[in-house]
């Protein structure tokens, strides 16, 4: 007999449906909690971030306190940390190694990749793209669920009598293999691999929906080709993260076995205290191999949403269109592609073939090429721009900053010669905290001052985020610059002390002047967390579109609801770059403007869309433009 | 009804298809993603030498035997859902899931022939590594055929709802998908275990 269930129809654009006014008359639980609203998930991303951020930052002070005044009684420390203060008032080196550790972990995957894309990928696609939510609302719940397991098992990681992780952010085996190693190897070293396979899951998930969404879900008249840099970044970041977090979770799937069930993948011939292992025929290399075909593409996930935010950003402020934006969106796919085929650059000392080598440092050395005509492409849509500096746009034009400061360095160390006498050492560290870290870390400043209106419907402060700015800036580059003097006379990183050395005696006073600068970045990001809470309760309140932006997310309601638009979703006619356009009434003209509503600024070839087209539409009403009712 | 009349240069709707499968397809590529990050790991540790070659299990060749037959069950199952033909759909899909748990079984059994064979998880000598990797990388296959055993559950007690027809293909179209996937994967990871020995 024939079926009773006629709810078959179309789930594919049912997305559509749930559009007029949705009154979601949910509980507490189901509108701040479990939500599936894009936009509140977003939220949740951040303010986990930021936590994440904050402790991240105390825990790399405590270890600056370290490097920077190892004579400092740091015994007050004690109610804090506890047992990790020795007798005499210092800190504990296992402990010391712990913290690099957690600070590593901390800040490239749960503050930049989940803090980061979490936010921003969630809240922008879907509004930039003109869509309700994203694919599937219930993997996105999951997705920061899971984010928020894996983070409360790092986090209790911190309280283990043995400490947390201590073998560093890349876990090489066959230190973090071995409990008799190092305390941290211990219980610590487990829950890491826990936390991170329940980050990995995240990842994929949310990843899984960015991809879907970006492709499937655009509102009418959003090609490629109109997408806002902002959505190619988050784009790209998320088929790089899809393509790359299943391998280390292979990696970490290897360790897992050699750490719990006795295999050897990754160990051999080890000796401890005279005896020999019973671990034998595997290869320590092989993890590397895996663990950097993540790590290097992972570096770009972090980037790569600055990239877009910030392109976003200057071009608004710029009041001009962004300076080729096809190169732009070319040079982000060239790097994505690359940064799959460049790993092995952080081998090269470890006995690698040379003439691999040399290719691994060819291809390396491309990336100079997109990277570079991002920074043109940026200095050129700033030159001669109307430039509104607003905290959004100082962090912008920080963040270019240092990508090309810390890129520059980037050349050095992708030279497989120089890079035998660079590797490991603060060289290495000041490169990727500039390039990587806080060029990043500025971007999701950038983004949290540019869309905090669309997010809490109210402004930041101005005059606190200038002076957040500042002292942030200024800052930064006090930290990072003199590390690069520190790299090339010799010292390591991941040290805990230098004084014990003849040969490192020296340099301390800039070490001094590192940590000082250290407090007081750390001391700026205060200034940041008060305008934020305070902002969201009693900040001035936000005009509909503050910024003249062209985007769609502007064309919501202050408070949009789930679902985003009250009526239909507007559809888009043009690219979202049209500012100062010649002839226009205004300085921006959004996307959601038909041409034929601005006859005074179309060129020529605009003219011609509209006339084809009104020779074919006439007489027959557009659909998009029945009033709702 | 007001209707405003003014005439715009038309929005095209971008391509786009259904979202679920499109995600479902996204996934495959990650896990494809694991599996080749283990045979290249596998191939980077044979290449260092020292490396035991061995026998795989005869149970091995039984059981992909069996898991290229389920999809073909699954496949008949979906043409009949095609065709409304539901009780068909009932027991193709009903077999599959029989025949997945029986792959299931067989692999537990060529891993007892491989230890009679004596080749183990945690080998005693630097060559057996090659062991460990059959394991784990067979054993990682069988948690994702755990998954797809679920997924294959899911569509069958849709069927016996009589919620799998013609007109509501999305579910099995997926579960159909998946499981082929399953099915090329075990074969892709078979026959790279047999020639790179």
């Amino acid at each position: 007999m024939a079926t009773t269930d006629i709810h078959a129809a179309q789930h594919v654009h049912s997305h559509d449906e749930h559009g007029h006014d949705e009154h979601h008359a949910g509980n507490f639980w189901t509108k701040y909690i479990f939500s599936e609203d894009h936009k509140v998930i977003a939220k949740q991303y951040l303010i986990t971030g930021m936590l994440w951020a904050l402790l991240g930052g105390i825990l790399s002070v405590i270890f600056r306190l370290q490097l920077g005044f190892p004579d400092m009684d740091v015994s007050w420390l004690r109610p804090v940390l506890g047992g990790w203060i020795t007798e005499d008032g210092k800190l504990d080196p296992e402990f010391y190694l712990a913290l690099v550790t957690m600070h590593g972990t901390i800040m490239v995957f749960f503050v930049l990749t989940a803090g980061l894309s979490g936010t921003f990928s969630n809240f922008l696609i879907p509004l930039q793209i003109g869509a309700r939510d994203m694919a599937s609302g219930f993997m996105n719940m999951l997705s920061y669920w899971f984010f928020f397991a894996s983070s409360v098992v790092m986090f209790s990681s911190l309280f283990l009598s043995t400490g947390p992780a201590a073998g560093g952010w890349t876990i090489y085996p066959p230190l973090s293999a071995l409990p008799q190693a190092i305390q941290g190897s211990g219980l610590g070293m487990t829950l890491w691999l826990i936390a991170m396979a329940l980050f990995i899951v995240s990842t994929l998930l949310g990843g899984i929906n960015y991809i879907t969404t970006v492709i499937n879900l655009r509102t009418r008249g959003m090609s490629f080709s109109r997408l806002p840099l902002t959505i190619w970044a988050f784009f790209f970041t998320a088929i790089i993260g899809l393509l790359s977090f299943p391998v280390l979770f292979a990696a970490a799937l290897l360790l897992i076995f050699d750490r719990s069930f006795g295999t050897s993948f990754y160990l051999s011939d080890i000796y401890i205290g005279g005896e020999a292992l019973p671990n034998v025929g595997g290869s320590p290399i092989l993890f590397q191999h895996l663990f950097w075909f993540l790590g290097h593409p992972e570096v770009y996930i972090v980037l790569l949403p600055a990239l877009g935010i910030t392109s976003e950003i200057i071009a608004t402020n710029s009041r001009k269109p962004i300076f080729g934006y096809k190169a732009m969106v070319g040079s982000m796919l060239f790097i994505a592609i690359l940064s799959f085929v460049v790993w092995a650059h952080h081998m090269f000392v470890t006995g690698m073939n040379p003439f691999l080598g040399s290719i691994f440092m060819l291809l390396t050395l491309i990336i100079a090429v997109p990277s570079a005509v991002k920074i043109f492409n940026y200095v050129t849509t700033l030159w001669q721009g109307n430039i509104r500096f607003t905290p959004a746009m100082l962090f912008s034009i920080g963040m270019v900053s240092f990508f090309l400061t810390g890129g520059i360095t980037g050349i050095f160390l992708g030279n497989s010669a120089i890079d035998i006498q660079l590797h490991d050492t603060y060289f290495v560290v000041a490169h990727f905290h500039l390039v990587m870290g806080s060029a990043s870390f500025f971007g999701m400043l950038a983004g949290i001052y540019h869309w905090f209106p669309k997010m809490f419907g109210r402004m930041m402060d101005r005059r606190l985020g200038y002076i957040h700015f500042w002292v942030t800036f200024v800052g930064v580059y006090l930290v990072f610059f003199p590390m690069h003097y520190i790299g090339i006379a010799g010292f390591p990183r991941r040290y805990y002390s230098f004084t014990n050395f003849d040969a490192f005696s020296g340099f301390s006073d800039l070490n001094q002047l590192v940590s000082i600068a250290a407090i007081l970045t750390l001391s700026a990001q205060f200034i940041f967390l008060f305008n934020f809470v305070y902002s969201i309760f009693r900040g001035r309140l936000a005009p509909p579109n503050p910024w003249k932006s062209n985007t769609l997310e502007w064309t919501t309601p202050r408070f949009p609801q789930h679902g985003n638009w009250p009526g239909e979703i507007p559809a888009v006619y043009r690219w979202p770059y049209d500012y100062s356009k010649p002839g226009a009434k205004e300085d921006y003209i959004p996307q959601h403007i038909p041409y034929s509503e601005t006859p005074e600024s179309n060129l020529p070839h605009e003219n011609e869309l509209i006339k084809l087209e009104t020779d074919q539409a006439s007489g027959h009403v557009q659909e998009g433009h029945r009033p709702a009712h | 009804m007001e209707i405003d009349m003014k005439i715009v240069e038309e929005a095209k709707k971008p391509l786009s298809m259904h979202p679920k499968k499109f995600a479902l397809w996204l996934f495959m590529a990650s896990v494809m993603m694991v599996f080749a990050a283990l045979t290249s790991a596998y191939i980077v540790r044979q290449a260092e030498g020292n490396w035991m070659v061995f026998d795989l299990p005869s149970l091995f060749w039984v059981n992909t035997g069996i898991i290229l037959l389920s999809s073909v069950t699954l496949h008949w199952g979906y043409i009949s859902a095609k065709r409304d033909d539901l009780a068909t759909v009932k027991l193709a899909v009903g077999i599959t899931t029989i025949l997945g748990v029986g792959f299931l079984v067989g692999q537990w059994f060529a891993w007892e022939q491989m230890v009679v064979a004596n080749v183990y998880l945690v080998g005693d000598r630097p060559s057996a590594v090659s062991g460990s990797f059959v394991y784990v990388i067979s054993g990682l296959h069988g948690l994702h055929i755990v998954s797809g055993i679920i997924f294959l559950l899911i569509v069958l007690a849709a069927a016996f709802r009589y919620e799998i027809h013609s007109k509501n293909l999305t579910r099995m179209e997926m579960c159909l998908t998946y499981w082929h996937f399953l099915d090329a994967l075990w074969l892709y990871l078979f026959l790279f275990m047999l020639f790179n020995r």
